[in-house]
């Protein structure tokens, strides 16, 4: 790691002073992205703002019907939490496939989705789950907040505070592990509100998209069956030494059919 | 059995605590007042020239001490790291051994080659000034992978190494070979690679080294599973220290599996710089730099062929091996692939013509030696593939044709076409104990069952036999080994009965303090707690050659056992004149020390207080003090053989292999410690099964730049990756040539279980008719695997 230097403030306000203090100011969530980073020497802030000590980035709460998690939630508290178990039983189903525990003990939703791994889990609950996105400045719809691989509609030095998801009335999230890292080399969460089918798939492409020809097909009939013929376009897929583009196109068909499944 | 905590009891390992606990003291934890770190600046090339190499701000960098270069080296007469095995190529001609610098002079050779040395007040800083150092690099053409390095073509790793060809090597008989070929009624063939691993011990390499200018004495302190064996390499040939002024320790080791055999450049750089800078300098390794520089496993490529009869009786087999050597040779490399290997090739089975050539080749990757099992899991998956594509071409049972071909417990001892002989072995009472364990009767059902749930399900055998406690040193000699290859040990009671074991073999996961203070529990009644095991410090035991290719009980516990043996013959002079009976009455029976038919006897606690407080003390005859030390040097390797048989389960819609089943039947001669086996038993096992399904280190092809440099790429087993193992050993074969009858366990798991579950997801995938996939079976490659099955057969 190169030096610098370590805040640990108490509000959300103070927070955003610091980090409009430096350009190079970063703020440290779980630490799970971003200290890997910093001790290989990717990346060289002045200033770490830890987000840890701050009330109003935590906490899960029932709101309009759906969960308000914090920023700052960690990954096994929502797998954990029984209010999340209770009101979106598949969001907790994800948080617990992440990672390892000790991944789950220190990563937090924020960190996560600010982060916007192409890869990462939380993402695909954030557009499936029509989620908003709070920060100190406003608030972004799900659907905007992935804006490509590793970016996001996040201005500089903005917060985000908070996501809410809205209660589906049946979901449910299926991953394809890769088996080194445990990140998602194709994860699917299909999600129910009415009428409305929303499939979100994170892992397979640049940053998380919707499968709307999926989505068209579950709407009159959701059953797995609904899905036979329908396969998203490798082209434009992520490739790596784990999973050819070709590959990761079949699993997104495998994984929606089985999150239909498990949605029961 | 007298003694709670003798031979046969599973006592828990007794170092664990201290590991459970973090009390531990691994090198890294070692800390000098005055130390300095090292910090190494590396190649980010396969292979660039050092057109030169500016340290100037560098230099001036906060808390930097020294800037040191290959240059620096040289002009200090710095030694190239040997190589400890010379291998002869089929004409004759010595293998090329170019040299390898602890640090590289006028060319980098793969991506993580050291080019200079940095040494700081910390860490931080060294690492700071590392970024400081200027190398003037002209990048080169690089040669990756083995196969193509030896295409005329491929650019010259060394100039003087024409064609990357390290030497080209053979065993057997090929004259005989082509005529039973001539008559076969069928050849088996088949083409496989076994890939290239990272060893990926838990604790990362460190070197701790320091400088006494008063005494003159050089100390490195260094993950080593040799201690003794680095101090011969580094002090005489590297850094021309003398032993007397060279100490070299291993405190505690967090695993190697073969990895911190090597004498590796940073040993000699802190060690030399230590002095140099007047300090004491230390390094560790950072995770990045073990993926990148820790020497490699395995990298064959082969192809083989098996002839037989009508009947499916072996008649000959045939194999030719490409092995990576990597950049340079490390410090056992040559001796891997052909006497670790080719001499493994009759495995259990009476084949009576076996013919291997292996050719040697460098390469712009990482230098690659021995790992866990070092040759023989590339042997074992060599023939047990080919056997398994036999009999499913031949049509007989996978288990019947194996049992057809067995060396039969009658013809032991056997001598086999490649050089060995095995002293003993009952290779189908492995067979039919296996068998019941995975209820093999009712894998049709178990498959039918898969296949109601859309999985495919397969059933795969591997029978393995390896060669452990290389030896004799003689024989070695004469097959090009530069070193002798016995063990050391000394016993020293002291005066009030209690025992420290000076052993020349060392642990790092393997729990010696445990098993070898068994021996000496059970040998002289004396409680374990009172029986300290001492290794890993040339300051204190005696010349020995450590800890590799499961030899430490074998060939350590049987120096043990020959020291015991001094000592109960000196015990029982001091005995016999203590209580005034001839030496020949005394009897030693649970430990206690008896005159034959009557109830005078003596602890060995008793004799051991005379023998240092000798008032009563047979002075004309015996010298005082009951310390005796033996070198043991083996008759014979020892042979632990066994019968590993898996069953998968596969989902054909992502290609996901799940291993549902695996017993293991291992015959390791006699067992000391069953818990430490077992547990040996089961790492292994994860071991074979992590290079069968997961890991896998892939360089790119046109750069050599590591793409598998973290677990981010690299993956590893884990728990929940494995199924509950079914573990079982039988001792009636023990081994007939060491006094313990044991024949070693350490490696055995990793051996047989990459064969078992590739034959198994073969198995599984041959309704499709697939015939043979290359490691790891990956979910992607089991499904393009799948894919380009099901088309071809639905073109049929
Ligand atoms: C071994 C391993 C396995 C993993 N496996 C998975 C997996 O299977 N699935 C998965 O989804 N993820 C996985 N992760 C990622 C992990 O779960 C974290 O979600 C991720 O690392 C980022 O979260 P964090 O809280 O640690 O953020 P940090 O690493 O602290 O920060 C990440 C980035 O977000 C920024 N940031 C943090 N909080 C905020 C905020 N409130 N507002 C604005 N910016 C912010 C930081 O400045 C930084 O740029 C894995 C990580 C590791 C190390």
């Amino acid at each position: 790691m190169y030096e610098f230097t370590y805040h640990r403030p108490t509000s959300l306000a103070d927070a955003a002073a610091m980090l409009g203090r430096s350009e190079e100011a970063k703020l440290l969530g779980g630490g799970q992205t971003l200290l890997p980073t910093l001790k290989q020497r990717l990346a060289r802030p002045s200033d770490l703002i830890d987000l840890g000590q701050i009330a109003e980035l935590k906490g899960i709460r029932e709101e309009g019907g759906g969960l308000m998690i914090g920023a700052f939630t960690r990954h096994a508290e929502v797998a954990h939490s029984d209010l999340v178990r209770r009101v979106i039983p598949s969001l907790a189903d994800l948080a617990e496939g992440i990672g390892d525990r000790q991944v789950r003990n220190m990563g937090t939703l924020g960190g996560s989705i600010c982060n916007a791994d192409p890869s990462a889990d939380y993402p695909s609950a954030v557009v499936a789950l029509k989620a908003t996105v709070k920060t100190d400045r406003r608030e972004i719809a799900g659907d905007d907040f992935f804006t490509g691989m590793f970016e996001t509609a996040l201005e500089p030095g903005e917060i985000v505070t908070s996501v809410t998801f809205q209660k589906p009335d049946k979901a449910a999230y299926a991953k394809f592990r890769n088996p080194a890292s445990r990140y998602a080399i194709v994860g699917v969460f299909v999600a129910r509100f009415g009428s409305e089918v929303r499939v979100a798939v994170t892992g397979a492409g640049p940053s998380v998209f919707r499968a709307t020809d999926m989505e068209t097909a579950l709407a009159g009939n959701i059953s797995p069956d609904a899905l036979n013929g329908i396969k998203v376009a490798a082209d434009g897929l992520n490739a790596d030494i784990h999973a050819s583009a070709e590959y990761r196109a079949h699993l997104v068909t495998v994984m929606a059919k089985r999150a239909v499944v498990a949605c029961g | 059995m007298a003694n709670p905590n003798g031979i046969g009891a599973s006592v828990r390992r007794r170092e664990d605590a201290r590991f459970l606990t973090g009390r531990g003291t691994y090198t890294d934890d070692i800390s000098r007042p005055n130390q300095t770190h090292a910090v190494f600046v590396r190649s980010p090339y396969a292979h660039a020239r050092i057109r030169g190499i500016d340290a100037g701000e560098a230099t001036k960098a906060p808390g930097v001490v020294a800037v040191l270069t290959g240059a620096d080296m040289e002009a200090d007469k710095v030694g190239s790291l040997p190589c400890g095995w010379q291998i002869h190529s089929k004409d004759g001609s010595p293998m090329k051994e170019p040299p390898h610098f602890p640090i590289a002079r006028d060319r980098a050779r793969y991506v993580g080659d050291a080019v200079a040395v940095v040494i700081a007040e910390t860490r931080e800083q060294a690492k700071d000034a590392a970024e400081l150092v200027m190398v003037d690099y002209e990048e080169l053409p690089a040669a990756v992978t083995s196969v193509k390095a030896l295409d005329g073509a491929a650019p010259q790793v060394h100039d003087d190494v024409t064609g990357n060809l390290c030497f080209d090597w053979h065993l057997g008989d090929a004259a005989a070979v082509d005529a039973a070929f001539a008559q076969a009624a069928h050849v088996a063939k088949l083409d496989l690679v076994n890939q290239r691993l990272i060893p990926n011990a838990m604790e990362p390499r460190a070197a701790l080294g320091e400088y006494d200018r008063a005494t003159g004495e050089h100390t490195l302190t260094t993950t080593s599973q040799n201690p003794h064996v680095i101090r011969l390499l580094m002090g005489a040939f590297v850094l021309g220290i003398p032993e007397h002024k060279l100490r070299v320790v291993a405190p505690d080791v967090g695993g190697g599996f073969g990895s911190k055999i090597f004498h590796y450049g940073e040993e000699a750089v802190v060690t030399w710089a230590a002095k140099k800078v007047g300090r004491p300098v230390k390094w560790t390794a950072e995770r990045s730099e073990s993926f990148l520089t820790d020497a490699h496993g395995r990298d064959h490529v082969s192809h083989a062929e098996l002839a037989l009869d009508q009947d499916g009786n072996f008649l000959a087999l045939r194999v030719a091996t490409i092995a990576n050597m990597g950049a340079y040779l490390s410090t056992f490399a040559p001796s891997i692939p052909t006497y670790l290997y080719a001499t493994l090739l009759a495995g259990q089975y009476k084949t009576p013509a076996i013919y291997a050539e292996v050719k040697a080749v460098f390469t712009n990757t990482a230098p690659v030696d021995a790992y866990r099992g070092a040759g023989r899991p590339e042997a074992c998956y060599l023939i047990e593939r080919l056997v398994e594509v036999a009999a499913a071409e031949t049509g007989i049972d996978k288990a019947e044709i194996r049992r057809r071909n067995f060396v039969p417990a009658s013809a032991m001892p056997y001598q086999t076409p490649v050089a060995l002989q095995y002293d003993t072995g009952d290779f189908a009472k492995n067979l039919d104990i296996a068998l019941p364990m995975v209820d093999y009767a009712g894998f049709a059902a178990r498959k039918a069952e898969s296949a109601r749930k859309g999985k495919l399900r397969g059933i795969g055998f591997a029978t393995y036999i390896e060669a452990c406690g290389i030896a004799p040193s003689n024989v070695a000699g004469a097959l090009g080994a530069r070193a002798g290859l016995y063990e050391s040990a000394e016993v020293r009671f002291h005066p009030t009965g209690s025992v420290t074991v000076f052993t020349g073999s060392h642990s790092h996961g393997q729990g010696h303090e445990t098993t070898f203070a068994q021996l000496v529990a059970e040998r002289f009644g004396v409680p374990i707690e009172n029986v300290e095991i001492v290794h890993g410090d040339t300051s204190k035991i005696p010349f020995g050659m450590g800890t590799y290719g499961s030899r430490s009980l074998a060939v350590g516990g049987s120096a043990i056992v020959k020291a015991m043996d001094k000592v109960e013959r000196k015990a029982k002079k001091i005995a016999a004149h203590m209580l005034e009976a001839a030496e020949t009455d005394i009897e030693v029976k649970d430990g206690r020390f008896v005159v034959a038919g009557t109830d005078k006897a003596l602890s060995i606690g008793d004799i051991a207080l005379q023998a240092y407080v000798p008032h009563n003390f047979p002075l004309d005859e015996l010298e005082p003090g009951l310390d005796e030390q033996a070198f043991y040097d083996p008759k014979n390797f020892t042979y632990p053989n066994g019968c590993h048989v898996c069953e998968v389960e596969i989902d054909p819609e992502t290609g996901v292999v799940e291993v549902v089943n695996f017993a293991a039947v291992d015959d390791f001669g006699r067992v000391i410690n069953p818990l430490i086996v077992e547990g040996q038993v089961h790492g292994g096992l994860v071991q074979g099964i992590g290079q069968a399904l997961y890991e896998n280190c892939v360089y790119d092809e046109e750069s050599g730049q590591l793409i598998t440099g973290s677990y981010m790429d690299y993956c590893m087993p884990r728990a929940d990756d494995v199924p509950s193992f079914a573990v079982q050993y039988h001792e009636d074969q023990p081994c007939t040539h060491n006094p313990l009858g044991v024949k070693g366990c350490g490696e055995a798991g990793t051996i047989g279980a990459s064969a078992a579950v590739m034959n198994a997801v073969v198995h599984a995938l041959s309704d499709l008719g697939v015939t043979h996939m290359d490691m790891p079976a990956t979910p992607e490659r089991v499904w393009q695997v799948i894919q380009r099955h099901s088309h071809a057969q639905a073109a049929e």
